[in-house]
């Protein structure tokens, strides 16, 4: 089943176009992942798919996006309801300058939970959920910018279940890491698949092949091939894509 | 070679001399401001004694039985820089908040652009126009028989430290990292909710300071209070005239003598102190943002 669909997407920043007719079905409860080189539209890409390219000044968008079978740029629908329910996890680890406790807090506070007993329990799970919980457990008052980058990023993924998204989108989120902190983070993606729609966004094509299930190749703003990982990878369809994963450019 | 690098090094140690030449100035006129205050402050508060100088409430100098109460004075100035903060830390706040996150670039250049003005207005226009403008209107609208008052004072003040509210608030707002705010939105945050719980917290030092920075211009200014507060050493009232600490010194120096000069400069010393504490807590404030 698919929980998002794009259908003849393009993108514009000014006049540049940076996605071109993108058709894509992306599988619940699986982990997709986006490989191109730099400046492919990958990362567009995704920030679309919560509409936090919506904050660009210059940005034009056309064709659609369904979440659910929802049109996500529908004017009917509320982008702050549309990203509670699509959760992202940025690049560069960013923790609020708050307590640990209190970056969990941060997303269901602002839907409206004020209540301190169901507020440590979606903190618990939530840190139980991103594998943090026993590192921080002794520490949640304590700020969270005291923790290590990978903990920092786990610490993050935490705070985008506890708002209790279906899908988590990941802007090459170990890109940060050391070797040791991504493979926690890898590890954490294979047990959240059971429960969450994950995207990625990875430069590193051995992490699209050890976590994903789908994979979507972009180059120059189009989609050029998309399907299961072990397949693309084997067998890939298009030259391009063979050049790209051979190591030929990029 | 050899002695053009000589040459060179004289130079450099020339030049540094000469900074720190120019350095010792600032410092030796500060030495110099607060050892001559002191010396000229102290002997009037012994004479009259410090419990009856800081607390008498009566300020007569000039009569047969001539009393020294400066209380008046030091409540019209915590008062009235009081006053001025209520007034003008929400109005300069929020106006800073709108400039570094929502105002268009346009928009935040020309908004920009009037603060640095109203910043470089000299206190006597302020003084000035609050005498033209304000006071008749305060006495029109309490139906007061004279609009000069501390009232007049505090609306004169909360205008006048809205620059330097606005402009370190601003700077404070703009630092706050992008990825903060983009995360807080990406969590489904609204806008307002992502400023006023990410945003402003992240730069509450720098909030704070700009404060602080107010209090400091709001106490110290003597010019435009004297024009629109009506210069009356009445204990603080909104709607009487007033006397502050800045304008008490300023208005009695051209003809006091004796101990009442004397007790000039002791008020002078007051204030001082009163503007060292301000800058202790502002060191507070800087030294809090440098550790986080």
């Amino acid at each position: 089943m698919s929980i998002i669909t794009a259908k003849d997407l393009c993108l514009w920043y000014g006049a540049t176009q940076a996605l071109k007719n993108i058709n894509i079905e992306i599988p619940e409860r699986s982990i997709t992942a986006l490989i191109g080189p730099s400046g492919c539209g990958k990362s567009t890409f995704l920030k679309t798919l919560n509409r936090m390219n919506d904050l660009i000044p210059s940005v034009r968008i056309e064709g659609t996006v369904t979440y659910g079978g929802q049109d996500i740029f529908a004017p009917s629908v509320d982008v702050n309801d549309l990203r509670k329910e699509i959760g992202m996890v940025f690049q560069k680890p960013n923790p609020f300058p708050m307590s640990i406790y209190d970056n969990i807090a941060y997303g269901p506070r602002t839907h409206g939970i004020k209540n301190k007993i169901q507020l440590d329990d979606i903190v618990e799970e939530a840190l139980q959920g991103a594998a943090i919980w026993d590192e921080v457990k002794d520490r949640l008052k304590k700020s969270a910018l005291g923790l290590s980058g990978g903990q920092q990023q786990r610490l993050c993924i935490a705070r985008a279940m506890a708002v209790k998204p279906k899908v988590l989108l990941m802007d090459e989120p170990t890109s940060a890491l050391d070797p040791i902190s991504t493979s926690k983070i890898e590890d954490l993606t294979q047990q959240l698949k059971k429960d969450y729609t994950i995207i990625m966004v990875t430069h590193n094509m051995q992490q699209a092949v050890r976590i994903s299930d789908n994979t979507a190749f972009f180059l120059l703003g189009e989609l050029v091939e998309f399907g299961d990982t072990e397949q693309m990878f084997s067998q890939p369809q298009d030259k391009r894509t063979e050049d790209y994963i051979t190591g030929r450019f990029g | 070679m050899v002695k053009s690098m000589k040459k060179n090094k004289q130079f450099e140690r020339a030049v540094h001399g000469l900074f720190l030449i120019l350095g010792l100035v600032t410092v030796a006129s500060v030495l110099v401001i607060t050892v001559y205050l002191v010396i000229s402050g102290i002997p009037a508060i012994l004479e009259i004694g410090l419990w009856d100088f800081l607390f008498g409430d009566t300020w007569d100098p000039a009569s047969s039985d001539p009393k020294f109460g400066i209380l008046p004075f030091i409540l019209s100035s915590i008062y009235g820089t009081a006053g001025a903060l209520v007034l003008g830390v929400p109005i300069g706040f929020l106006t800073a908040v709108f400039l570094s996150k929502k105002a268009s670039p346009k928009v935040k250049e020309i908004m920009s652009g009037a603060v640095s003005l109203l910043a470089g207005i000299p206190s006597v226009v302020y003084g000035l126009v609050g005498m033209m403008v304000l006071v008749p209107g305060i006495r029109d609208l309490f139906g007061l028989p004279d609009g000069a008052s501390l009232m007049a004072a505090i609306v004169v003040l909360a205008i006048m430290i809205l620059p330097s509210i606005i402009k370190v608030s601003i700077t404070a707002l703009d630092a706050v990292p992008k990825e903060y705010e983009d995360a807080s939105l990406a969590l489904g945050a609204t806008p307002t909710e992502t400023w006023f719980r990410v945003s402003v917290p992240a730069a509450k030092s720098g909030i704070a300071t700009a404060v602080v920075l107010g209090v400091g211009r709001a106490i110290g200014e003597a010019m435009a209070v004297m024009m629109v507060s009506g210069n009356v050493a009445n204990m603080p009232s909104l709607f009487q005239s007033v006397r502050f600490l800045t304008t008490a010194v300023s208005s009695g120096m051209g003809y006091a003598d004796g101990l009442y000069r004397e007790a000039l400069f002791s008020i002078a010393l007051v204030l001082f102190l009163f503007i060292m504490m301000i800058n202790a807590v502002l060191n507070f404030f800087l030294k809090g943002e440098k550790h986080e």
